[in-house]
């Protein structure tokens, strides 16, 4: 490339860069610009990189969506058990059944109460989730399966009213709605308890593990894969649909 | 540090122990003689006649048609849907420490987003001073660009042999990790960017597939080492594995790594998404549920021989395996090949990266003995990789997550290997 044909191409590029950074300045008003205060664990406010531009709140309304235990986050809205019923029949029970008992290795959504000790615990709803934002935020962000979107508030607290109704958690005439939602507990709530591993499992970490003459016994083979024979027949390829 | 050097000591007291025949008696035997010309020798082939392919032929090249096995697997009835549904890394067709992008394992909740980057937007909003929006290319114009090398262990890894050898194949038992190359920009950057606020704690991401998956995540993980990645084994990030844009979360379970990332949410409480609660929790034998267990334990696994590559062959055969740590580095890999009575340390080989997966090796001479080999993972912070019964000891059998106890491979006097487990 010849000097004068590089010099160009920088002209060139300045040339279309300048315009872009003059309205990225624009678009950000110096007045929101306010630094974040300092924190042992809060990112200081670096240097300003002309980057990105204002999230406007009609786009963020539209992205956020999530609901959190205490409620926050929920839209105005209501709905009850019998209107859930209707719904969840034609909606959601070709997958869980229509008492939510699952069909296929779809998942079970009621029952199971006191079964998380057994040998084939139940998790459901009423036997195991420890929140009920949890079911309203899953539900209106990703249900029906390949329908993700499509209940309005009103119909999600309905289908949520339905499923605490399945679990026996309410009576048959009850209504939720955003103004009693952070009053219903469920029963699992208290049950668990953050990660804790490394004084729990304290003798993991060991300085010298041993290396020679471990077990007094030879090793015997107690259980073997080959009984259970679940394995795919991993010589052919993947199953194309 | 522990000493990595393979004694001669070391291993002859390893391969007497473990029944096999010493190194002399096997470096003793002659090769076997042809008996007759080799064609492939004598007659011109094909190959070496006849003008092969040219360039562009393939504009996106593939592998050998004679490597069309190596390829990611699925166990059909694991889940009720392909579209959220997982299928296996073959680790035991694959060696060193990077995994090929066509081959890293693949989980979606609901199926493979196809976004166009150009309509991609990543969202940063709540606890922050300017809630901002990006393009996929104010993303890569940022300074201070990084590419790391960090594993993906998904949480159920292993998750279907708590009750027992379930699955024969490393692929199936331990196949839910990857170790790719990542190129991207560090997630704090574009919290600074975005100013968190000081009552901040917890970051939400969410993903813009049909699953709009979301976790929480601690702020401090987020502004240490997290980085938003558009780029993987320095190509453009694979559809499955999130592309235009995904998060990596280094040492951390598998499914806070959003992918198809589209927000980010800065908060004061954990939100208690499906992903961690329902899901991604740990069930104890009390009944009661661990929560918030994000890092993974460290973990190895002896890759060959295995179920899906027996032995072959009296004589010289290569052991080789990875390890693995959310902790850190792999300081140490032993192995053993009478069922963890008597180990020896494996050679380490190729970079040992924090929070990446490393490759070890043992050469070792096969006299056609039974063996129960085993592999043992110590990392930089002291902890060692229990066994499957001292972690059941803890947690019993209904945990389903992080199960990284130590695998035991059966192999048989004809060379096949199969998934036990021992006493």
């Amino acid at each position: 490339m010849s000097k004068s044909r590089k010099t160009a191409a920088i002209a060139l590029a300045i040339g279309i860069v300048a315009p872009v950074l003059g309205l990225a300045q624009q678009q950000r008003a110096p007045s929101q610009m306010t630094p974040a205060a300092k924190s042992e664990h809060v990112a200081p406010a670096g240097a300003q990189i002309n980057l990105g531009r204002p999230a406007l709140p009609q786009e963020i309304a539209a992205w956020d969506i999530d609901v959190r235990p205490d409620g926050l986050g929920l839209p105005p809205g209501k709905g009850n058990v019998k209107q859930g019923e209707e719904i969840f029949l034609e909606r959601c029970a070709a997958c869980h059944g229509e008492f939510g008992e699952g069909a296929g290795r779809w998942p079970v959504l009621a029952g199971g109460a006191g079964s998380l000790k057994s040998d084939n615990p139940e998790k459901t709803l009423g036997s195991f989730w420890p929140y009920l934002s949890t079911s309203w935020d899953y539900i209106y962000r990703s249900m029906p399966f390949g329908n993700g979107q499509s209940l309005t508030p009103d119909e999600t607290y309905a289908v949520v009213a339905y499923l605490l109704n399945l679990n026996d958690i309410v009576k048959e005439d009850f209504e939720l709605s955003k103004e009693n939602f952070a009053s219903v507990k469920l029963p699992n709530e208290g049950a668990f308890y953050d990660d804790d591993r490394e004084t729990a499992e304290k003798a993991f970490w060991k300085k010298n593990p041993c290396m020679e003459n471990c077990k007094p016994e030879p090793a015997k083979v107690t259980g073997r894969a080959r009984v259970i024979d679940v394995t795919p027949d991993s010589k052919t390829g993947p199953r194309v649909e | 540090m522990m000493d990595r050097a393979e004694t001669p000591l070391n291993r002859r007291r390893f391969l007497g122990a473990a029944g096999l025949a010493g190194a002399g008696l096997a470096a003793g035997a002659l090769p076997a003689r042809a008996a007759e010309p080799e064609a492939v020798i004598t007659e011109v082939q094909d190959w070496s006649r006849y003008l092969g392919e040219g360039v562009q032929a393939h504009p996106y090249g593939s592998p050998s048609k004679y490597e069309k096995d190596v390829v990611r697997r699925d166990v059909e009835w694991l889940t009720a849907s392909r579209e959220s549904s997982v299928n296996f890394t073959p680790l035991h067709a694959l060696d060193g420490n990077v995994t090929p992008s066509g081959l890293a394992f693949e989980r979606h909740h609901g199926g493979i987003a196809d976004i166009d980057p150009a309509k991609h937007r990543l969202m940063i909003h709540g606890l922050v001073d300017r809630p901002l929006v990006f393009t996929m290319d104010d993303l890569k114009r940022f300074p201070g660009r990084v590419h790391k090398l960090y594993f993906l262990e998904c949480a159920a890894n292993s998750g279907m042999e708590w009750r027992g050898a379930q699955l024969n194949g490393c692929q199936f038992t331990h196949g839910m990790i990857h170790n790719v190359w990542y190129t991207g920009i560090p997630l704090r950057t574009l919290l600074e960017q975005a100013g968190v606020k000081t009552n901040a704690k917890w970051l939400l991401a969410e993903g813009g597939d049909a699953s709009m998956m979301t976790r929480s995540i601690p702020l401090q993980k987020a502004l240490d080492d997290c980085i938003v990645a558009w780029g993987m084994n320095g190509e453009a990030l694979r559809p499955e594995q999130g592309y235009p844009v995904r998060l990596v979360v280094p040492g951390w379970e598998g499914n806070m790594w959003i992918k198809w990332l589209r927000r980010l949410e800065v908060g004061d409480e954990p939100w208690q998404a499906r992903e961690e609660t329902s899901k991604y929790t740990d069930l104890m034998a009390d009944g009661r549920s661990r929560r918030f267990t994000f890092i993974m334990d460290a973990k190895s696994v002896v890759t060959n021989p295995s179920p899906q590559a027996p032995l072959l062959h009296k004589g010289p055969n290569v052991l080789s395996g990875i390890a693995w740590s959310g902790r850190g580095r792999i300081e140490r890999v032993d192995v053993s090949l009478d069922g963890g009575r008597n180990w020896r340390t494996a050679r380490l080989e190729g970079p040992v990266l924090s929070r990446s997966m490393t490759r070890f090796y043992v050469d070792f001479d096969w006299d056609g003995r039974e063996l129960l080999v085993q592999s043992r993972a110590m990392d930089e912070t002291g902890y060692v990789q229990p066994t499957k019964n001292e972690l059941r000891e803890v947690r019993g059998l209904n945990s389903i997550y992080h199960n990284n106890g130590v695998q035991t491979w059966l192999v048989h006097a004809n060379g096949e290997t199969e998934n036990v487990e021992i006493s």
